[in-house]
């Protein structure tokens, strides 16, 4: 169990000093799949004989004295929307189903790159359109904390995984807080890098103007580890990727601050669970108890966001997920009697209930004599609510909340109401509209037992100071490293 | 007929000339086995992203400058959605609101009364020119339909004219001045055929003398110039023979068959596409500083009617010559290398460019004609030919003969002359010896020349051309005929 648990640099260090191979660690994470995944169901999919040639290479590399990063030997899981050549690529819908990725996402290949073990499809809601991962047409991925319940979503198979002791990474995307929430709800870390810091060349779109992938870890050290390896300009492939000068996030940590942290009011109102808020609240009394600033600041546009986000997320859905028609690749329908019905049938069999109703949403706010009442208008909010934030940060060095208003829900507790499902996302959606870096560590747990995410979210590009903020808690605590009863 | 007047605008389509496509590196090139000139992008698979083809903007923006339109300071693009199994992304990228290029206006030449008469300039003005992307290209084979991804991605850009036009012929004038141009620049090879240039019309008839627009009908499907021309006649004698019956003409598409010489119906008003048109949050608006614009402008070569102009006023071309040498700007350079080389008679030059390669390049060939790379006379040569000419030393019937040989075997004139005998005998005596040897043997031509009959010296002077070989100047058997028979 302490291998599984290990973290990242630990595990590097016992890689390094041969204490372990890379195939022995593998095969540690398989055998831990092939005994909780029935129970968690985390994994879409995974190559066994392929994760194992990688380590083999792995140690090859390392015997020869040609190890190439940090990561050489360690496995990273891979949620099932970022493509990985010759591996399936589902987004954990039917239209995707038969479907096999030709090419590698930028950030895979940085990551083969660095030696990283490229492993596993990671369950998620189809399209990254939800916040349970029961919106996967495959399998509903458990909470590991206690698996009648959901890891959150969309990416809820990243977040389950690490929390069961499946993988020590994994790479997740954030549209809405598709990887702080579950982060939160499975008590590991999860980072929303700034909108343009790592390329979402690979990544099926969602909503291009909101999409990011992040990294998931147990630590925020681990998060940063990683994040090292993401981050990065993508000149040749994603015209939306930022030239940012990348520090080094693992040194960048040490800064010790002290910090302004601002506890936005809106953040504390109607929703919050008590619990949740108690246990956000001993983090900030933390915070200060270590000597950094703790003020309260406002972001009046707050209450906006949940409607802006269904506009503009689901009027670029309906454009993006227009390439789903079954002419060239993936599900087509068997029933299609001319090219129109191809385009009905086909996604009328491939799409799910809430793919559908994000569909339809969009094409609605994009039509004609619409536009500018719903699209138009959100964009403008959109820009108010960034505002909101830079102004806020002419105060403080973050902002500090919750990630989730409540712990992790029971299984099908909210699908029949898509609405307070939105609402599992009210304090992460901001962060996406805004473009901001937001990153959610594990700060405690509820009386019974369930992990409860603190969000903190940093000024664009910043970061190796956001990290170094969130690792002033984790660092004292931990929470990440704790493990559930499986 | 003569009741109404059409108007008509054009919407010109017409692919870039570029290495790669507009949004990704594939190459762009025509003639390749089909789906070859294929990637993730150009495929729209899940995670592919747009990058902007910078050759692509900047000859749009050269096309811009060429016709004096107004240039956008940003490059901005939208999302055409619509679908089509030709069309990767089910969405276009193009330009909506904000097109490169506004206003402007294309020259055109009106065809003269007759052949070696020049025709009126006018100029149509534009609305604008936009960049945008190119479809796949679908072929039906009976319920089957088979597509091509090779040109789907190709920059494109649409040239849209005012409702500036009243006729075929100006319609046609239209094409011809906006391919030669584009052909000029290298923006394009603006070849119909091939798809690289593309005409919809948009049409409507109105009595003479009414100053409000008729309700316009858009015709596609024109896949020629000529298409163009008879598509039109057809439309507009259909409108108005509808309009004579007292029915009026519902705003529609039409489409020409070139094969029946009709248009019919494609669809009407309110089935006309929404295509749902939204900033594309894929690609970043790009600012195109006036250094670029400038540095633009200095790489477009001299346009068609500005040598015309020059090559009528400054080298004293007449309008015949430059109707051959204008459009073809190969033609040109060629044409003004040789008078470079001899700049006393460019009109001598431009005698045996315009007509007489022209004739021995199209000699024998069944189909087109020889290209000029491939023609074996320099311009050089052509030169020297001209001078030999005017310096008396070949008479212009064997100069003819001259370069049919030189085109035939690449051999300088003067080795020609030299070889065959042509050469102009400067000794007066001789051919003095033989005028005089001609007047003894044509004693009845020598009467009837006396008796006031003109004609009759000719039989003199045929004696000593064919006697000399030729080699005698025409004006000095003249000049010595007169003189002794006076």
């Amino acid at each position: 169990m302490e291998l599984l648990y290990a973290t990242v640099s630990e595990l590097s260090e016992m890689l390094s000093s041969k204490k372990i191979t890379s195939v022995e660690l593998m095969k540690a994470y398989l055998n831990r799949i092939k005994t909780v995944d029935p129970k968690v169901e985390a994994f879409l999919s995974y190559n066994e004989a392929d994760a194992l040639a990688q380590a083999k290479a792995s140690d090859e590399r390392r015997a020869s004295g040609k190890t190439l990063g940090p990561l050489d030997g360690i496995p990273v899981g891979i949620k099932d929307v970022i493509a990985v050549k010759d591996q399936s690529l589902t987004c954990a819908s039917k239209i995707l189903e038969p479907y096999v990725s030709p090419y590698d996402a930028t950030v895979i290949a940085r990551l083969r790159a660095q030696g990283a073990i490229i492993f596993g499809r990671l369950n998620m809601d189809e399209f990254a359109m939800g916040s349970s991962t029961e919106n996967s047409v495959f399998k509903v991925t458990k909470n590991p904390w206690d698996v009648s319940r959901i890891p959150g979503g969309s990416s809820g198979g990243s977040a389950a995984a690490l929390a069961a002791g499946e993988l020590p990474l994994a790479l997740g995307s954030d549209t809405g807080g598709s990887i702080r929430q579950p982060a939160a709800l499975c008590g590991v870390v999860g980072l929303k890098p700034t909108y343009g810091l790592v390329s979402r060349y690979g990544l099926a779109a969602y909503a291009s103007s909101l999409d990011q992938i992040g990294p998931f870890g147990r630590t925020v050290e681990d998060v940063a580890i990683l994040l090292q390896t993401l981050a990065g300009h993508d000149s040749e492939y994603d015209s939306t990727s930022y030239p940012a000068k990348i520090p080094d996030y693992r040194a960048s940590l040490k800064n010790r601050g002290p910090f302004k942290l601002g506890v936005p009011r809106e953040y504390f109102g109607e929703g919050l669970d008590p619990e949740v808020k108690t246990g956000v609240m001993a983090a900030i009394d933390f915070y200060k108890k270590q000597g950094h600033e703790i003020c309260e600041v406002s972001l009046p546009h707050t209450g906006l966001a949940i409607p802006v986000y269904y506009i503009i997320a689901t009027a670029e859905a309906s454009s993006n997920l227009a390439r789903y028609d079954g002419v060239r690749y993936g599900h087509r329908s068997e029933k299609a009697t001319d090219a129109l019905d191809l385009y009905y049938k086909t996604r009328a069999e491939g799409f799910g209930a809430e793919v559908k109703r994000r569909i339809i949403l969009g094409t609605y706010v994009l039509s004609s004599g619409y536009y500018d009442a719903y699209y138009l208008k959100a964009q403008k909010v959109r820009t108010l609510i960034r505002n909101d934030f830079m102004d806020a940060f002419r105060k403080v060095d973050a902002i500090i909340g919750p990630t989730s208003p409540t712990a992790a829900f029971k299984v099908g507790e909210k699908t029949d109401d898509p609405i307070s499902m939105y609402l599992a996302d009210i304090y992460t959606i901001c962060v996406n509209l805004a473009g901001l870096p937001g990153i959610s560590i594990p700060c405690g747990f509820t009386k019974s037992n369930l992990p409860v995410g603190l969000q903190l979210i940093g000024q664009p590009y910043q970061e190796d100071r956001l990290l170094a903020i969130a690792n002033k808690f984790d660092e004292a605590h931990k929470f990440g490293l704790k493990q559930p009863t499986l | 007929m003569s009741n109404y007047e059409a108007v008509i605008g054009l919407e010109v389509h017409v692919e870039l000339k570029t290495n790669s496509k507009m949004f990704t590196r594939a190459a762009n090139a025509y003639g390749m086995p089909v789906n070859t000139l294929t990637n993730p992008v150009v495929l729209a698979l899940p995670g592919a992203l747009p990058v902007m083809n910078r050759e692509a903007i900047e000859k749009c923006v050269k096309v811009g400058l060429i016709f004096g339109c107004q240039i956008a300071e940003v490059c901005k693009w939208d999302r055409k959605n619509y679908f089509y199994p030709d069309l990767p992304k089910a969405y276009q990228i193009s330009q909506y609101d904000k097109p490169l290029c506004l206003g402007g206006g294309v020259e055109i030449e009106m065809p003269g009364p007759a052949r070696n008469i020049q025709g009126a300039h006018r100029v149509v003005a534009l609305t604008r020119i936009h960049l945008e992307e190119d479809v796949g290209k679908s072929t039906h084979i009976g319920a089957e339909s088979l597509i091509d991804f090779n040109r789907a991605g190709v920059p494109l850009i649409e040239i849209v004219s005012e409702p500036d036009m009243h006729s075929p012929e100006e319609a046609f004038a239209y094409l011809t001045a906006l391919r030669m141009h584009l052909l000029y620049a290298g923006i394009s090879d603006c070849d119909m055929e091939k798809g690289q240039l593309r005409c919809d019309a948009n049409i409507s008839v109105r009595p003479v003398g009414e100053t409000k627009l008729g309700t316009k009908v858009e015709l596609k499907n024109l896949n020629s110039i000529t298409g163009v021309k008879n598509g039109l006649e057809y439309e507009i004698k259909r409108q108005i023979q509808a309009k004579e019956r007292g029915e009026s003409i519902p705003q529609e598409t039409r489409r020409w068959d070139a094969s029946k010489g009709v248009t019919f119906s494609m669809r009407s008003k309110e089935q006309a596409h929404d295509y749902r048109y939204f900033p594309d949050p894929d690609l970043m608006p790009v600012r195109i500083p006036a250094e670029v614009k400038n540095r633009l402008a200095t790489q477009i070569p001299e346009m068609p009617w500005k040598k015309q102009e020059r090559y009528q006023k400054e080298l004293g071309l007449p309008y015949t010559q430059t109707a051959v040498l204008v459009p073809d700007q190969e033609l040109c350079a060629y044409f003004e290398k040789a008078v470079a080389v001899y700049p006393k008679n460019p009109k001598g030059i431009g005698n045996f460019v315009a007509n007489d390669l022209l004739r021995e390049r199209s000699a024998g060939v069944s189909d087109g004609m020889i290209l000029l790379s491939e023609v074996k006379i320099t311009p050089e040569a052509i030169a020297d030919l001209v001078k030999i000419i005017d310096v008396g030393a070949v008479s212009s019937q064997n100069a003819k003969a001259v370069f049919t040989e030189m085109f035939q075997t690449g051999a300088s004139p003067a080795s020609i002359i030299e070889a065959r005998g042509f050469k102009v005998s400067t000794d007066t005596g001789a051919v003095e010896k033989l005028v005089r040897e001609s007047i003894e043997k044509n004693p009845e031509a020598v009467a009837q020349y006396k008796a006031g009959k003109q004609g009759a010296i000719n039989v003199m002077k045929g004696y000593v051309m064919k006697q000399s070989k030729g080699s005698a100047s025409p004006a000095v058997i003249d000049e010595l005929l007169k003189k002794l028979l006076s």
